[in-house]
């Protein structure tokens, strides 16, 4: 793909478009990639990193990561930093529809060898037991208004009811609960498509995989050992959001802020896509409550997942959870707008960032990440194909660059209806079966739809982020088994 | 008349052109491509529950992205896969007004061979326009 003109490569791995290319724009934009995945992004990307650019409030750059393509709005991999008393706006095509979509990595102290034997018996109970696919519900039997309180608690509400252990609230972003929801902001259509879906993984690019620790696999030996990483061990990581209550409040405010943009604020922007209010606004403060009700939903959600792991692999071994150290390393959220304080031209600032398909990566000693991270940076959990892996990384201070985010997986390189042509979902399965994966799903095209082929390579992905300093890898892990929606 | 998706139009999700002789084909054959995206073969979906659809809007192209949204919407709050059979379209006052009937069942995974989720409606380059006589319309769905 032809690069624009006015691209400049500013460093070895951040490409620039100034505040000239286009009109409106209010800071430059960088691109975040090695010179290939640059050429590889698609116009789009260009096209709406500039449109960000253009948003009120908008500090610094407006900047997308090496996974970026092409989204709503925002492309997918976009970062964007508000300053809210600054007349900063809040934009929904910046958090995307599946509000808090996000990973969570979990260990064990099982081994490849004691798992191996087992990995179908461990895949098929899995796949009962974490419902996946069309409009699938829960095994949770909530109210409205039990569900109700899930918004406002999050993964806490989990813990409390015997979802979980206290622990893994301390691993997870925003301790499971984000503070500031409030749910009468979001509508009874909201609440009629999440109440019954708590505990499900959705589908598309959604999963749940059982991975291993290969010592060929390891990036940082240090790091990696001060994980509890070692060769051989097992992982489970686990990729799902908000499911249909998060898609729904994005869709209710995104109609919201496209009534109320021009006509109380006058605001304009290139794409309709990228509607927003100020931040400060009824209806901007009104979206960033029912926002944090998505945020916890999708904590909990994953919460509850972890709970249906552990059941299944102890009633697999025998054994309680505990004893089988299935513990979380961390789970972060690679689509929400976060208040956080950032330097800015020498200036403490607060700022709402962005991130839509970036993840939050904060560096060593930031107050925000759990004690136990303060030496080692914020882990980070960034997804690959279900073919390649994932890895597991940490923010470093060279992140400050982007507000400290990362990107958050691999991002496509085909659409979903030509991936469909190409590939057939049985015959994948027996190719993966090969290779040594053994995958679940309740989707045969859905699974020719996530083909390894149809994404870009999750180990260049990582590389430019490490090169560009704003993460460092820590450890690849190889999928031995997978259920998918 | 009908709709074929489009191979380039969206990376990460599925885009659709849908056609029609007259608006209600164009409204069904998109409400159709929405449900094919998540079931395989919409022939396979029974008219077991029906559901009356009335809603209005002063934008007939946000009509139509309403009835995709209602489509949507039930699949998530009652796990229902919906056909629209009747369709009748009108306009009072500078605001349009859509009746229809939708009918369909619970999905069933034994029975609905299932293909993907669909999470929303974007308004990503969503367009409904007549020309020559045929409308036709384009809409990006998020997956």
């Amino acid at each position: 793909m032809p690069l624009p003109d006015a691209l400049q490569r500013v460093a070895e791995t951040v490409w620039e478009l100034p505040a000239s290319y286009k009109e409106g724009m209010r800071v430059p934009a960088r691109i975040y990639g090695t010179e290939k995945l640059v050429r590889q992004m698609d116009d789009a990307v260009y096209d709406q990193v500039t449109n960000v650019a253009t948003l009120p409030g908008i500090v610094k750059y407006a900047l997308c990561m090496p996974d970026g393509h092409f989204g709503y709005g925002f492309p997918i991999g976009g970062v964007a930093a508000m300053d809210i008393e600054e007349g900063g706006v809040i934009s929904p095509g910046g958090i995307g529809f599946d509000i808090n979509c996000g990973m969570r990595l979990i260990k064990t102290d099982l081994t490849y060898d004691e798992v191996q034997p087992r990995l179908k018996e461990l895949v098929d109970k899995l796949f009962a037991a974490v419902p996946a696919g069309v409009g699938s519900t829960g095994f949770l039997k909530l109210s409205r208004q039990e569900f109700r309180t899930v918004l406002n608690q999050g993964a806490q509400w989990c813990v409390r009811n015997g979802y979980g252990w206290n622990e893994d609230l301390d691993l997870t972003e925003d301790s499971g609960c984000t503070p500031g929801a409030d749910a009468s902001k979001v509508s009874e259509r909201a609440i009629d498509r999440g109440f019954n879906q708590i505990g499900t993984l959705g589908s598309g690019n959604h999963y749940l995989e059982i991975q291993v620790v290969r010592e060929e696999n390891i990036c940082d030996k240090d790091l990696a050992q001060d994980f509890g990483l070692a060769p051989g061990q097992i992982v489970v990581m686990f990729h799902c959001g908000s499911r249909g209550f998060g898609h729904q409040v994005a869709t209710d405010y995104l109609q919201l802020f496209l009534k109320v943009m021009e006509s109380n604020y006058h605001i304009r922007t290139p794409d309709r896509e990228l509607a927003c209010a100020p931040f400060g606004s009824p209806e901007g403060r009104d979206y960033f409550a029912a926002m944090k009700c998505a945020l916890n939903m999708s904590f909990a959600n994953r919460q509850v997942i972890l709970h249906r792991v552990r059941e299944v692999f102890s009633r697999v071994y025998g054994q309680p959870a505990e004893k089988l150290g299935i513990r979380m390393i961390y789970d972060i959220a690679h689509n929400t707008a976060k208040l956080e304080r950032h330097t800015v031209n020498g200036k403490e600032r607060s700022l709402l960032v962005h991130r839509k398909g970036a993840t939050r990566a904060f560096g060593p000693g930031m107050a925000e990440i759990p004690a136990q991270y303060q030496k080692l940076g914020q882990p980070v959990i960034i997804g690959g194909s279900m073919e390649t892996g994932s890895y597991l990384l940490v923010g470093t201070e060279g992140g400050r660059e982007t507000f400290f985010s990362t990107p958050h997986g691999s991002g496509r390189t085909m659409s979903r209806t030509r991936a469909r042509k190409k590939w057939r979902g049985r015959e994948l399965q027996a190719e993966m079966e090969k290779q040594g994966i053994y995958v679940r799903t309740a989707s045969w095209s859905g699974l020719a739809e996530e083909a390894g082929g149809a994404y870009k390579n999750i180990d260049e992905i990582v590389e430019a982020a490490e090169l560009a300093g704003i993460a460092k890898r820590v450890v690849r892990f190889i999928p031995l088994g997978n259920i998918k929606g | 008349m009908g709709y074929h998706y489009l191979d380039d139009s969206a990376t990460a999700d599925i885009a659709f052109e849908a056609t029609g002789e007259s608006v209600e084909q164009v409204f069904v054959a998109a409400a159709e491509a929405t449900m094919n995206v998540m079931v395989e073969e919409l022939r396979s979906i029974e008219a077991r529950v029906e559901k009356r659809i009335e809603l209005k809007n002063r934008d007939l192209d946000m009509l139509l992205f309403d009835l995709l949204q209602e489509l949507i919407y039930y699949k998530d709050a009652e796990q229902l896969l919906l056909r629209v059979k009747e369709i009748a379209i009108t306009e009072r006052d500078g605001t349009y007004l859509l009746r229809a009937c939708a009918a369909g069942e619970k999905l069933d995974p034994e029975r609905h061979e299932q293909r993907v989720d669909v999470k929303a409606v974007t308004l990503h380059q969503f367009r409904l326009q007549k020309t020559d006589g045929i409308w036709k319309a384009l809409v990006i769905l998020d997956i």
